[in-house]
């Protein structure tokens, strides 16, 4: 006992509440995100039957009569978001295999940091490029017509966009791997390749799934390439070489009007948006368990 | 996180004799490397040459204009990201590194609460930006009523790069060994004195190179300020925390939406003022990392 502290430091004790209510904003910033999706979502549903939003394909608040089918917008974020993974999956595990696998390691010190200077360059200028390089480019090598705003174009570059977020990610999974299931494929006398596909990538899966999904989820939330792009009808269709509106397309484009408070069409920005923070969520939370499970097995 | 490496005897040994698909392999993940590496070659050049033209003294002296794309400038949003992301550093440096050292030094991992705090941050980082900008148009323009004002931007723009802060900066606390804090535990110093003279300073270079890349992410970042007051044309500078404003990226995305090629031509230029201002925060970054950080 005589051990202990003469006297209570108070200060002590403030210094930690105060530095908790610090960590306790993030914990504030989700209940507020949550709250200032649900009461406008809430009263959406209370002006537009959920039936309607869910079935309907046809999407156009603003026009008359209005129309308030979200499928159209469901698509066009599928769309885009499955051409960007099929470009972003083959490039970024191709580059993945290779500065985790293959690249001596000054090869892979200047490689890196060039791919973080693609993570690092803001979404806008994507846009930019896309609408004035990427689609008179693709309209002039493509045999089929394309428009000027068109799902095709945007799904590439958001592709390009998500690819150091599949590489990064997956070549961590693949370093993780242990040298020695490695040495002992080659003890068996397996090529690198073999080695590559039949022994990293398999130890490496789930980690290399949840680098996935965590690409889908952020090209899925892209919003500035897919607004420049993209266009801003919502087209329900699968031409690829059409306009169409994401719904992060949708939300920047009627939240940047001046839409008068309480009416329906505030209220749809705040609707499309929960279901936008649902479906990310969902995905983000799939991939976080991966994560945990992968980490699991190496640990 | 060791690199790990096999002796290249031994890969050798294993390729002796390669048949053509392992060189096809290899030439196939190269090229997917050299993909990227050549898009992103493209799109710099591409700002380069379109802008050069127009990168001169117009951009920063003078004021946007949608008539005129010769006359027209950016100074109003360049002085706007200033403001903007000095607020931003503000605010959110001090919380996330705050954070960050709560949850290194004084969290109890078995408390729930805690273990809250931590899933809540790795959520926060993966949610798309315009969420945070319904966020910012619900709550805090509405009803904190702060309109579509600098502050509101920076308090938004905060909140959105927050959990990179806060991840950064415990990365570099948890770097120190605890070696150190016990030495200064045990010849009587506080907790907080432990953590205020030896594990913060041994730690700002890492706090200060995350710092710095979350602030390179704010000031990219237009889709949550679209929805908070930054689209219509500003002419003025702001001149306090409850003005209107605009930011480069933003300004940026109005010259896009213009049909006139001049506009266009002024977009790459501002483009290339807005990645030269990220190269040097990112250069200063990575010279701060090598410079500055210890090994233990």
């Amino acid at each position: 006992m005589s051990l202990a502290r003469s006297r209570p430091r108070h200060g002590e004790q403030v210094i930690k509440a105060i530095l908790l209510v610090a960590a306790l904003v993030s914990v504030a910033t989700t209940i507020g995100i949550v709250v200032s999706l649900l009461e406008p979502t809430i009263r959406f549903f209370g002006q537009i039957s959920a039936v309607e939003f869910f079935t309907s394909t046809q999407w156009g608040p603003l026009f008359e009569p209005p129309h308030y089918g979200v499928l159209p917008l469901v698509s066009a974020t599928l769309i885009t978001t499955g051409i960007a993974i099929v470009v972003a999956v083959p490039l970024g595990l191709g580059a993945a295999v290779y500065l985790s696998e293959y690249a001596r390691p000054r090869v892979r010190k200047i490689c890196k940091p060039v791919l973080e200077v693609l993570a690092g360059i803001p979404t806008v200028v994507f846009g930019f490029f896309a609408l004035s390089f990427v689609t008179p480019l693709l309209r002039g090598i493509l045999p089929f017509e394309i428009e000027i705003f068109n799902a095709l174009c945007a799904g590439l570059v958001v592709g390009f966009m998500i690819i150091p977020i599949v590489a990064s990610l997956s070549e961590d999974a693949m370093t993780a791997v242990p040298s020695g299931l490695r040495e002992g494929s080659y003890a068996l006398g397996a090529s690198r390749m073999i080695t590559s596909l039949r022994v990293v990538l398999p130890a490496a899966f789930s980690g290399i799934v949840a680098a996935v999904i965590l690409a889908i989820s952020r090209g899925a939330g892209e919003t500035m390439i897919v607004y420049i792009a993209g266009g801003g009808q919502p087209n329900f269709t699968l031409d690829l070489g059409k306009a169409m509106q994401t719904m992060a397309a949708f939300i920047a484009q009627a939240g940047s009007g001046d839409v008068p408070i309480g009416t329906v069409d505030y209220n749809t920005i705040f609707a499309v948006g929960s279901l936008l923070f649902v479906m990310t969520f969902a995905m983000n939370y799939v991939s976080a368990r991966l994560v945990r499970k992968y980490r699991e097995v190496y640990e | 996180m060791a690199v790990l490496s096999t002796p290249r005897s031994a890969v050798q040994l294993a390729s002796k004799g390669q048949p053509l698909r392992e060189h096809l392999f290899r030439i196939a993940l190269i090229a997917s490397l050299a993909i990227a590496f050549v898009f992103l070659l493209a799109l710099l050049s591409y700002v380069l040459i379109e802008g050069w033209p127009r990168l001169d003294s117009r951009l920063w002296e003078n004021m946007p204009s949608v008539r005129n794309p010769d006359i027209a400038g950016a100074q109003s949003a360049i002085t706007g990201t200033l403001w903007v992301i000095s607020i931003t550093a503000l605010l959110t440096l001090p919380t996330g590194i705050a954070a960050a050292i709560y949850l290194e030094e004084y969290a109890d991992r078995d408390r729930w609460w805690n273990r809250v705090i931590e899933l809540n941050i790795q959520n926060l980082a993966a949610i798309p930006s315009i969420v945070y900008g319904i966020l910012g148009l619900g709550i805090i323009a509405r009803t904190f009523g702060l309109g579509f004002s600098v502050i509101t931007a920076s308090i938004t723009l905060g909140l959105l790069v927050l959990p990179i802060v806060i991840i950064a900066s415990r990365e570099a606390i948890r770097a120190v060994p605890p070696s150190i804090r016990e030495g200064s535990l045990a010849l009587g110093a506080t907790q907080w004195q432990t953590i205020s003279r030896q594990v913060l300073p041994a730690s700002i270079p890492g706090i200060a190179t995350g710092s710095i890349l979350a602030l390179s992410r704010a000031i990219g970042e237009a889709a949550p300020l679209l929805m908070l007051g930054a689209v219509s044309f500003i002419r003025f500078n702001p001149d306090g925390v409850f003005a209107s404003y605009t930011v480069l990226p933003i300004q940026i995305f109005n010259w896009i939406s213009q049909s006139r090629e001049g506009f266009h031509i002024l977009a790459s230029a501002a483009i290339v003022i807005l990645l030269v201002i990220l190269l040097l925060m990112n250069s200063a970054a990575i010279w701060l990392r090598n410079r500055y950080q210890k090994r233990w």
